[in-house]
């Protein structure tokens, strides 16, 4: 798969390699740099593992200054930056350019402060966003967001990303749960963004630089809503002959007033394939399957369990099973987790993140299936319901070129399906250069512009991140003038 | 000669507004005018009002989502909702009467543009978390969106977030799109008496640090009490600390119960039952007890421990009143103060707890004068005064109302 065009290295910066990991190496300190070819590697890519591309040097700072340092020097001398995580992401939002310096905040992920009284921790960025939980589950206290890679991903990528979750349908996403920022701007200037208390004065900064991939500035600390855990949690699941009645019923769910803390979505062949791997006991004769989790004390939760059971009724469930135990509930979760795994044991795949409206589950799993027929490929599907995530995993055997390039151009097609159903290209996983091409789909140049033009704001240059997010072609006179 | 304009659609809008920055016309942007006297006063050629932009143009109660044309008037768009069993999450407050205006003035789109939300958004938000997709026309005249109708969306810069709380400076919207959310069955209030600032706030972090998912926590100190509509209450006389719970019915029983039994060390706790509750919270909503004055009202976000202290610190300059909301984090405090609204002290206050504070009340002079809204640090000012233009780079739109030089 390598459909997506990468431009040509600037010839002059990659020639000066040598000099500038001598320069980077004086600002930081050699141990902080990484110069040789076998130590690069290890950056050449994300988990979007078909596009790789060794960077010009990688560095990773020990401190906001550092980073600044590192920043000023660069802007100086036109050197591309891209900043990274964990490298867990799934459009190539990490890749490197031969020609950039790739600024790694894995060293930088420390705690700085719990408070409780408040319900905010301050943290370095480079943390995982499993690590925050971690350090705040002695006082039953939480970070809410929870995408599937919690315990390698980063705060810095899910701050990238805005990055949601299983649990998002109650908790929100990043953009919701970040209070304040330490953020360094491409020419190196430092500035804080909000802090523990609620909303901005001013403009919405905060909003922008979340989900802005990594291309407005670098963050390095920042101040999160910490949550109190709830009681207790328990799901249950639901089988159904068809994926409309699991629409249906999701639907009639929400319609009662009740939302629940996650909604998940299987079809049938991920029900096979993930059942096959972790023996979670679901039902094989289903075409559909729901998980629904719920919160509360254990009395509140059996009644709310009891009133779902109730209202998914008049869909015909053709398995009900609330669980009665730890174990049964570490069951019913364990499938769905692995479901990324275990159908990478079988296949390779290639993972979508397109949403639609809930009301055109149905009509869009229909069309998905037509085009992976029509391109000779098999898919699973899987969907956060209760916000219209929806994750088909096209299977395609990579041995076969012919198969690669058949599964992204599918891919390309269901994320078009997605647009048009009234959704958009991705809920999580970012634009990155994946989707990158496919902005048009779903933007006019109007559109487009506005937003390369917030980019020229804060990045004058377009040395952060490049390559991503935008069309090559559609860097308008207009998006780059001088604000 | 001031002109106003209503656009009965976004061509229209597009239309004038490329106009007038093609010839430098200054202009006001408004929705329901509810809350124009908040800002600095401004110097314009002509008022855009999007009252001509009415209508909900899309309502997937199963899907818990809304989008509405950006004059809709918000109780058309709070009616809707509550026909179907559902709500605005955040609670957006009412201005309008804090400056002898009526109520129900304020439109959907002048909700987002100041992003001003009520007692439950330290549960679920502010206007900002909710907005998903805009349509709107920015000073260059051009007709843009962002966002969309689906609850997660990361296609793209997140310029919806941008415009909330902009306060109509970057573009005048013509449509949002916007999460709702299922109204809750049942409604319990916990209220303690008498308590001292400190304490009170002591009592409502101890409360957002249970698992209850308690959604209002305030405090008014005495003289702010005797200004309730709500006469059982206002009788008390005394200062008043109130716990909301939210849920189905039995859950509200047994949440309160818990609550109650966690908070017992500090003192007797009343209860208000369901019709009660959603009187009092409802007049907060309107700002009740901060109406019928015009003495200077500030508002100020803080992390909550720090709201008593900002009081206090304020109280020791100047005579003053406050309601705290958001667990304490959020302090409207009137003030007694003849010169600058006793900008210089409160903002030297702020500067030593953290936090921002904004002017909503007080004489136009007094705008003029002093900062309205929180001076921002040098970079964030540099920052915020390009994106200023890259939206309307001939500064057209709502000029001077934020910031002075722009």
């Amino acid at each position: 798969m390598s459909h997506v065009a990468l431009p040509e290295p600037d010839a002059a910066i990659v020639a000066r390699r040598d000099t500038i990991v001598e320069d980077l190496r004086r600002l930081i300190g050699p141990a902080a740099v990484i110069g040789d070819e076998d130590g690069r590697r290890a950056y050449e890519t994300d988990a979007l593992t078909a596009y790789r591309r060794m960077p010009l040097a990688v560095v990773l700072p020990g401190s906001t200054e550092e980073v600044s340092r590192v920043l000023a020097y660069c802007h100086q001398n036109n050197i591309k930056v891209v900043a990274r995580g964990a490298g867990t992401s799934l459009s190539g939002g990490a890749l490197p350019t031969e020609d950039a310096v790739v600024v790694g905040v894995s060293r930088m992920s420390r705690v700085l402060e719990v408070d409780y009284v408040n319900r905010i921790a301050r943290v370095e960025v480079g943390i995982t966003n499993l690590g925050i939980s971690e350090a705040v589950k002695a006082r039953d206290f939480f970070y809410a967001p929870d995408p599937s890679s919690q315990l390698a991903c980063t705060l810095a990528g899910n701050i990238g990303m805005n990055s949601g979750g299983a649990h998002c349908l109650k908790y929100g996403v990043t953009t919701n749960n970040v209070l304040g920022l330490k953020m360094v701007l491409m020419d190196g200037e430092i500035v804080e963004i909000g802090g523990a208390h609620l909303d901005s004065p001013g403009y919405d900064l905060l909003g922008l630089v979340i989900g802005s991939e990594g291309q407005l500035g670098i963050a390095t600390e920042a101040t999160v809503r910490i949550l109190r855990a709830a009681e207790g949690a328990r799901p249950m699941l639901l089988g159904f002959d068809s994926s409309e009645a699991a629409g249906q019923c999701v639907s009639a769910i929400i319609g009662a007033g009740i939302i629940p803390v996650a909604i998940e979505f299987m079809d049938r062949p991920a029900i096979h394939v993930c059942e096959a791997f972790a023996k979670a006991g679901y039902p094989m004769e289903v075409e559909a399957l729901l998980i629904i989790e719920v919160e509360g004390s254990n009395e509140e939760m059996t009644d709310l369990l009891a009133v779902i059971t109730e209202i998914a009724k008049p869909f015909a469930p053709k398995a009900i099973r609330v669980s009665q135990s730890a174990e049964q509930s570490a069951a019913i979760w364990k499938g769905r987790k692995a479901a990324f795994g275990a159908i990478g044991r079988i296949s390779d795949y290639y993972c979508m993140d397109g949403v639609i409206p809930l009301g055109k589950l149905g009509e869009v799993l229909v069309a998905i299936a037509h085009i992976c027929d029509r391109a000779g490929l098999r898919v699973a599907n899987i969907f956060h319901a209760g916000d219209g995530n929806l994750h088909p995993l096209i299977l395609y055997d990579a041995n076969k070129p012919d198969e690669a390039d058949r599964a992204e151009k599918a891919g390309a097609e269901v994320l078009e399906l997605c647009v048009a159903a009234g959704g958009c290209l991705t809920g999580e996983h970012g634009v990155g250069i994946e989707k990158r091409d496919l902005m048009r789909v779903q933007f006019n140049e109007t559109d487009l512009t506005l937003q390369m033009r917030i980019k020229t704001v804060f990045d004058p240059k377009w040395l952060l991140n490049p390559a991503k997010v935008f069309p090559l072609d559609g860097r308008t006179a207009a998006a780059l003038e001088a604000a | 000669m001031l002109t106003n304009i209503r656009p009965v659609d976004e061509r229209e809008c597009a239309r004038v507004l490329a106009e007038a920055t093609a010839t430098h016309t200054p202009i006001t942007v408004l929705g329901g005018g509810s809350k124009q006297h908040v800002g600095r006063p401004m110097n314009t050629a002509a008022n855009i009002s999007t009252k001509g932009l009415r209508g909900v143009t899309l309502y997937e109660p199963s899907e818990m989502v809304m989008s509405a044309r950006a004059g809709t008037p918000l109780e058309q768009i709070e009616d809707a909702l509550a026909a179907r069993g559902q709500m605005l999450a955040f609670e957006p407050i009412e201005l309008a009467m804090l400056n002898g205006g009526e109520a129900n003035q304020g439109t959907v789109a002048g909700m987002f543009a100041a992003n001003l939300a009520g007692a439950r958004r330290i549960r679920v938000g502010a206007p900002r978390d909710h907005l998903l997709g805009v349509r709107g026309v920015n000073g260059r005249g051009e007709i843009f969106k962002s966002g969309g109708r689906v609850m997660k969306n990361v296609t793209g810069y997140d310029l919806c977030r941008g415009l909330a709380g902009s306060w109509g400076t970057l573009a005048v919207m013509s449509e949002v799109t916007f999460k709702v959310v299922p109204a809750p069955e049942d409604t319990a209030t916990l209220i303690l008496l008498g308590l001292p600032d400190e304490i009170a706030v002591e009592v409502l972090c101890a409360a957002m640090a249970t698992p209850y998912e308690v959604s209002g926590a305030v405090h008014l100190q005495p003289q702010i009490v005797a200004r309730l509509w709500h006469e059982g209450l206002r009788r008390q006389g005394q200062a008043l600390t109130a716990l909301r719970i939210e849920n189905f019915a039995k859950s509200v029983a047994y949440r309160s119960g818990k609550l109650k039994d966690h908070l017992k060390a500090y003192g007797e706790i009343h209860d208000l039952d369901r019709e009660n509750s959603l009187a009092f919270w409802g007049e907060l909503r309107q700002l009740s007890v901060l109406q019928g004055s015009d003495a200077p009202l500030w508002r100020i976000s803080t992390p909550p421990s720090a709201g008593p202290k900002v009081v206090s610190a304020i109280a020791a300059y100047m005579e003053s009143r406050a309601f705290y909301d958001w667990s304490g984090g959020l302090v409207w405090i009137e003030v007694l103060s003849t010169t600058d609204a006793g900008a210089a002290d409160i903002r030297r206050v702020i500067a030593t707890h953290g936090g921002h504070a904004t002017l909503i009340r007080a004489e136009p002079q007094v705008r003029s004068a002093v900062e309205v809204f929180q001076p921002l640090e040098a970079g964030l000012q540099k920052l915020t005064r390009k994106i200023k233009a890259a939206f309307d780079p001939a500064g057209i739109l709502n000029p001077g109302r934020m910031y002075a030089n722009h």
